[in-house]
């Protein structure tokens, strides 16, 4: 039972990291019917952009961590948005509108890109970053076995539940939440309404990559390694969390990405870290055989 | 200020190498209901994406309100308060009732929004009953009322409609021609209709333009057109609908 505890904690804890940048493939699928490959990478840029400026920021004598931290936020989120802005400016608007696999093919080449970037701006060997945030509260005790709660796992949780909320508000709630969906179902009526499509578009990435961009931050905090390919299999996973839940759903990729920390962590924690990722695979094929839209994917049919 | 609000001078629009419109020239007046009749492929609706921008002429002017618009980005365009109804209605299927009338409003930054949506609901009371239901669950009559509500939304100065009868129950047809009539005569909201049943879009225009192929072909009084034998033979066959 307390392995069972513990265990739900570190999944919770890893899907709300996939959730994050989950978010940004569903929402730039949902408004151009693209995947967005390079969005793992930008993950990645994301978590570079943290450790330099943690390093920067300490070096220039801010030492309280809270301060400190919430300045390498907002640096990397500001950062990783003009990225995300550049990218599809750059890559991706030249090419709307040309036939399907166009974008898709310059996504990959964009993934690439980023990744030899930064891999040569800052080397292919592994950065480590010494613990910043350690110690914990201990919810349960039993025959010598601790379950654990960290402080980095609580600001982890803490930071994914706000960011959500407040992210699905914007969409529901706000001007421009209805404009991207109005954009993502009918861009030709959206401009008819005074909608510029183009620049709902850019804000799109633009969100999607500063999600992408705490999910960076908390990476490198929890795990306190990072080098230029951490984007390509928290990506692949990601994305996988995207479809899981439904593509284009918003709702749907904060539950996938939360069920494939959760099935990553316990299939680690009860059979064997070797198979963790075939086994996020596998419930994802079986999702799709029976679900094909996903868990929360938007049903096909539509009278018009 | 002069009495035209829109005119097209010449203009000709391409899908690709097929040509649509092959050099249109019509005006609209302040305060008119002015309607263009055409058979199928005329180039009817194409003419009303071609004002917007959403296909774009090749050769000749659009001026709006002395300004000419031709290059103009639609979500530019529409700004300057020209609203469509457009062909199919285009609703937004996965947004609610409400939503659709506040995307209407969205292009003028929801000024005025309550006093609108009350002036649209008491146009339309059932889309006040249906307020909170999903765009694509309304049936074919309640979208077209909806797409005109989201267009009047906007506070048009010139207010487009693609067929608004398209489908429609002819009780339902006749309350949406007399809202058009109502609007224009007490507002001096200035009308662009399009329209396959030209026996009532005839009666309610001031002045009509025959579209044949992409070409205007004839134009006059909306009775005067009615009483032309040819356009009575072309597309008022079979008396009055
Ligand atoms: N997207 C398109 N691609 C190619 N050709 C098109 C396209 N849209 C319209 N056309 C062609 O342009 C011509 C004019 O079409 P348009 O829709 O303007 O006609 P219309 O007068 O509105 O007809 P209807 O009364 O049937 O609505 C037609 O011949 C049509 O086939
Ligand atoms: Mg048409």
């Amino acid at each position: 039972m307390e392995y069972f505890i513990q265990q739900l904690i570190n999944g919770v804890t890893l899907g709300s990291i996939y959730g994050l940048i989950a978010i940004g493939y569903t929402m730039v699928y949902g408004i151009i019917g693209m995947i967005n490959f390079a969005h793992g990478d930008i993950f990645m840029v994301g978590a570079f952009i943290a450790l330099i400026t943690l390093l920067a920021v300490t070096a220039m004598g801010i030492t309280f961590l809270p301060v400190a931290l919430l300045i390498v936020l907002i640096i990397s989120m500001l950062m990783t948005s003009v990225w995300g802005w550049g990218v599809e400016r750059l890559a991706y608007r030249p090419l709307r509108g040309s036939f399907r696999l166009a974008p898709l093919i310059t996504a990959i080449g964009m993934s690439i890109v980023l990744q030899n970037f930064v891999q040569v701006v800052q080397g292919a060997r592994v950065k480590p970053l010494p613990p910043q945030i350690t110690g914990g509260i201990t919810i349960m005790e039993k025959d010598g076995f601790l379950v654990q709660l960290s402080y980095m796992q609580i600001l982890i949780i803490v930071t994914t539940v706000l960011l959500m909320a407040g992210f699905t508000l914007l969409i529901n709630k706000t001007s421009l939440g209805r404009a991207q969906r109005a954009c993502e179902q009918d861009q030709k009526m959206a401009s008819l309404l005074g909608v510029n499509v183009d620049r709902t578009i850019s804000l799109t990435f633009v969100m999607g990559a500063a999600l992408a961009s705490v999910a960076g931050v908390m990476f490198l905090l929890y795990y306190g390694v990072i080098d230029f390919y951490i984007g390509f299999l928290a990506g692949v996973k990601a994305f996988t969390a995207a479809v899981l839940g439904g593509i284009g759903s918003l709702p749907g990729a904060m539950l996938g990405g939360l069920l494939i920390g959760l099935i990553e962590t316990f299939w680690s924690g009860y059979f064997s870290v070797e198979y963790k990722d075939v086994a996020a695979f596998s419930i994802l094929a079986i999702v799709l055989i029976f679900m094909p839209s996903g868990l929360l994917g938007k049903p096909e049919v539509e009278k018009v | 200020m002069s009495d035209i609000l829109l005119s097209l001078k010449g203009v000709k629009t391409y899908y690709g190498k097929i040509v649509a419109l092959r050099g249109i020239d019509l005006d609209v007046h302040r305060g008119e209901i002015v309607t263009v009749i055409g058979a199928n492929g005329a180039g009817k609706s194409t003419t009303m994406m071609t004002i917007c921008g959403v296909t774009r002429a090749r050769e000749g002017q659009i001026i709006y309100d002395g300004e000419n618009i031709t290059t103009l980005p639609t979500h530019q365009i529409v700004k300057k308060a020209i609203a469509q109804s457009p062909e199919g209605r285009r609703i937004f299927g996965r947004m609610t009732v409400l939503e659709n009338l506040q995307m209407g409003a969205a292009v003028i930054d929801y000024a005025h929004f309550e006093e609108d949506l009350r002036m649209v609901y008491d146009l339309f009371p059932i889309l006040e009953k249906r307020q909170s239901q999903r765009g694509g669950t309304l049936s074919g009559g309640e979208q077209q009322m909806l797409a005109i509500g989201r267009a009047l939304m906007a506070r048009p100065k010139l207010l487009m409609l693609d067929e608004p009868s398209l489908g429609l129950a002819p009780l339902v047809v006749k309350q949406i021609f007399e809202v058009v009539k109502e609007l224009n005569e007490k507002q001096g909201l200035t009308v662009f209709l399009v329209e396959q049943n030209a026996y009532h879009a005839l009666r309610l225009a001031h002045r009509g333009y025959v579209m044949i192929n992409g070409q205007i072909t004839m134009s006059g009084g909306g009775k005067e057109l009615l009483s032309n034998p040819e356009v009575q033979a072309a597309y008022l066959e079979g008396g009055r609908h």
